[in-house]
């Protein structure tokens, strides 16, 4: 494969990356697999005792797992929708981080259904959900939307990753033998023929136009598993747009950290600059006030209105003695940090913006947590249960360790994964790049000699 | 010659032997399957003995492990079991102006699915409508919905309608997602957190009818007994309740009974003034409630004699009182 100075440039920045593993990464390979390992444990645990093990019970039903499930399909949004309406749209200045924006895609579809898995109480049966499908039931819908949404997101992955597969297959890279052959492998003959050129643009941009209707679909089927009951802060329409934009604004926030930790990790500042960190930004903070009025209205409708179950469920997440303080911090540190401190010019800088999304996104994940749990502590009956377990759920270290666990995991993968391609594609700054270099160069070379003369 | 009939006989005494043969490994293998728990059956010593009548007229005392007491002559298969029997129409009405909070339809119920005490499909809650309103009790079982909401989120059909009105779980196809848990208003479900220790009952006592054994992972409810309806006794909480609260009966014959009065279903439930607990919810409940107009007892009486962990779940209703 043939490369331009650009290109080979970027190549060349990047390739010890993919050469060598380093003490680096194998340090944090380890980190993460110890916590893995711990979620193991708890895993045993709870296939051998039961689910007693965890903090649900009759009542609170559904607790960490299904919020760390909302929230790693949320944060999926980042490649499907960013990276897709980029694409579309053929903003130049996307190129450096969609491969970022896609793997985070990629690898949270695998880790957040692994969480429902965590939840079912007999996964002996999980086929049963295959031969015995009830098409009216909100959770197939959701097999099926986030099958298709899988599958669709490695695709568009895939695709953009052929060219540098090729491109590392005939590089005479310094790797181990398994290594080359992935690389063939994966490169699948691609010669950088006009013709399968045309056949990878036209597919990519296929992909881009089907990934975003796909998105919506998915994230509102996963809101009306919620919308679809008959409880107090769950049955409302606002639900299914209320959660694609959450999770597009989520997929931001990881969008920027994921950037910002490349960019250190693998000195890769020329590439992604500060200006991808502003006009990521800017997207952010439109989206963070989009989420923001969702649940301005949300809750204002709530609490104005007098009928009991839904006061209840307000008065849950207005009381500081209950749930108080966190919504406080998901509203906050969700909406509020990350609109002020790209909106105001002094604090627009990398630093400021990837620390107000690092809150932005636990801040999200606490909004899940007080989505699923206040609701499920105010049914309709009375509960009058003196087993306090019953009453309050309060997560065990099981949920714990298994939800860090997911976590090291999905970090794992990044680590992994940008030891075997690079994170800049080096595709992406084909001849267009080039030839846009080029003309740079010659138009400073013609106002040379026009100023000269004179 | 001999040879001829030597064959006849000798097939003959084959097919004999292979039919026998074939039937005894048929009902080795009836009595076998099951797995484990056939065995803790067959050989724990109970220690309880039968009295029992030998064809001699003899009194015979056996241990209680070695009879099969369930009658499998009433058992549905899973067809019935999804179908329903036919012609009926099940429906329950609670009179609350009865209930004292007694409790024995809970430890019935309990008893009759091999229940832990803690877990109840039948749970009595005190009710107080509104601040002036005197609190009631009221005893809760599954309400078998006609618009159940639980039925429509399952995703693999484990819980299911009935023609007969029932709804039923079928615990060998239910994954444990607890969708139908969610969505239940009425918060009637429970799930076997933990693998429930139930002492005899091995896998051939399961039918969604009887809904025991309990299996881990897997939700569970009151199922209106259909496995004793089919031999013609009403329910044990029904038969339980010493003062006449539950009624059950058919829809289609317009009648439901407590064990002691019969009465018509429309006519109790226009002179009585029945009504269904949060009809605006759509659900079409099965179960109708009798206001507590009238009251048998007062309300106290179903309070002060309880143990103090018990009490303690009424508390807050009761200091309200005033």
């Amino acid at each position: 494969m043939k490369l331009n100075e650009f290109q080979q440039k970027l190549f060349d920045e990047q390739r010890p990356h993919i050469e060598t593993f380093g003490k680096r990464a194998t340090f944090w390979t380890i980190f993460y697999l110890l916590w893995i390992g711990l979620g193991g444990y708890a895993l045993y645990l709870q296939i051998t005792k039961g689910h007693e093990v965890t903090g649900m019970r009759d009542n609170v039903v559904w607790g960490l797992y299904i919020a760390n499930f909302i929230f790693f399909i949320g944060i999926s949004y980042a490649g499907a929708v960013i990276s897709g309406i980029l694409h579309i749209l053929k903003v130049e200045w996307r190129k450096p981080i969609i491969r970022i924006a896609e793997m985070i895609t990629v690898i949270a579809t695998i880790i957040g259904p692994v969480f429902i898995l965590l939840c079912v109480g007999r996964l002996d049966r999980l086929h049963h959900l295959f031969i015995y499908p009830r098409l009216q039931s909100p959770i197939i819908w959701d097999v099926l939307a986030i099958g298709t949404y899988f599958t669709g997101s490695c695709m568009f992955l895939y695709l953009a990753l052929i060219n540098d597969f090729a491109i590392f297959r005939d590089a005479k890279l310094n790797v181990p033998k398994w290594k080359q052959r992935l690389y063939k492998f994966f490169a699948n003959g691609y010669r950088g023929t006009p013709n399968q050129r045309k056949h990878i643009r036209v597919s990519m941009n296929l992909m881009a136009i089907m990934i975003i209707p796909l998105a919506i679909i998915v994230h509102s089927v996963l809101s009306w598993i919620f919308g679809m009951t008959l409880r107090p802060g769950w049955h409302s329409t606002i639900f299914g747009p209320y959660f694609v934009l959450a999770a597009i604004f989520s997929g931001t926030g990881v969008l920027l950290m994921a950037m910002w930790v490349y960019r250190k990790m693998y000195n890769l500042h020329s590439y992604i600059t500060d200006k991808h960190f502003v006009y990521i930004g800017y997207i952010m903070m439109v989206l963070a006030a989009g989420y923001g009025y969702f649940t301005f209205s949300e809750y204002l409708t709530g609490w104005y209105g007098s009928e009991k179950w839904d006061s209840e469920v307000i008065n849950k997440l207005f009381n500081v003695h209950e749930y108080g303080w966190w919504f406080l911090f998901a509203n906050v540190a969700g909406i509020i940090s990350p609109i002020a401190i790209v909106a105001i010019p002094a604090t627009r800088k990398p630093n400021w913006i990837t620390l107000s999304a690092f809150f932005m996104v636990i801040a999200l994940w606490v909004k899940r947590y007080l989505i699923i749990v206040p609701t499920l502590e105010s049914p309709l009956l009375p509960m009058q249960d003196t087993r306090t377990a019953w009453v309050h759920y309060s997560p065990t270290w099981v949920e714990w360790a298994l939800t860090l666990a997911g976590v090291a995991t999905f970090f794992l993968f990044f680590t992994l994964m940008s030891k075997f391609v690079t994170v800049v594609p080096i595709s992406e700054f084909g001849d267009k790049e080039a030839t846009k270099e080029k003309k740079q160069v010659v138009v400073q070379e013609v106002k040379k000699e026009e100023v000269i003369p004179a | 010659m001999k040879n001829e009939e030597y064959t006849d006989q000798s097939r003959r005494d084959f097919l004999k032997l292979t039919a026998l043969a074939t039937a005894t490994a048929a009902c080795g293998s009836l009595c076998s399957c099951g797995g484990k728990h056939d065995h803790s059956a067959m050989s724990h010593q109970s220690g309880d003995t039968v009295k029992l009548l030998s064809p001699n007229g003899e009194i015979v005392e056996v241990d209680s492990s070695m009879i099969d007491h369930h009658n499998h002559m009433a058992m549905a298969t899973r067809e019935e079991a999804r179908q329903g029997i036919p012609g009926k129409k099940f429906v329950m009405v609670i009179d609350l102006a009865r209930c004292k909070n007694a409790r024995k339809c809970v430890s019935a119920c309990q008893k009759m699915h091999h229940l832990p005490k803690d877990k109840e499909w039948l749970s009595v809650k005190l009710m107080k409508d509104n601040d002036k309103a005197s609190p009631y009790w009221m005893p809760k079982t599954c309400f078998h919905c006609d618009n159940p909401p639980c039925v429509k989120v399952c995703p693999v059909n484990a819980t299911f309608k009935r023609q007969d009105g029932l709804v039923l779980i079928d615990n060998e196809r239910c994954i444990g997602c607890k969708f139908c848990m969610a969505a239940c208003p009425y918060s009637t479900r429970v799930f076997n957190w933990t693998e429930p220790h139930q002492e005899g009952l091995t896998s051939a006592d399961y039918s969604p009818e009887t809904s025991t054994p309990s299996k881990v992972g897997t939700v569970e409810k009151c199922d209106f007994c259909p496995d004793m309806v089919r031999q013609g006794l009403l329910p044990d909480c029904v038969t339980a309740c010493p003062n006449g609260v539950f009624y059950f009966g058919d829809e289609n014959e317009d009648v439901v009974t407590n064990g002691d009065e019969t009465v018509r279903l429309s006519q109790l439930l226009k002179d009585r003034s029945g009504y269904r607990f949060m009809e605006e919810l759509g659900t079409k409940p099965r179960l109708y409630y009798l206001p507590p107009k009238d009251r048998m007892f007062p309300v106290e009486r179903g309070y002060d004699a309880l143990p103090d962990d018990l009490k303690a779940r009424f508390k807050d209703v009761m200091e309200n009182k005033k």
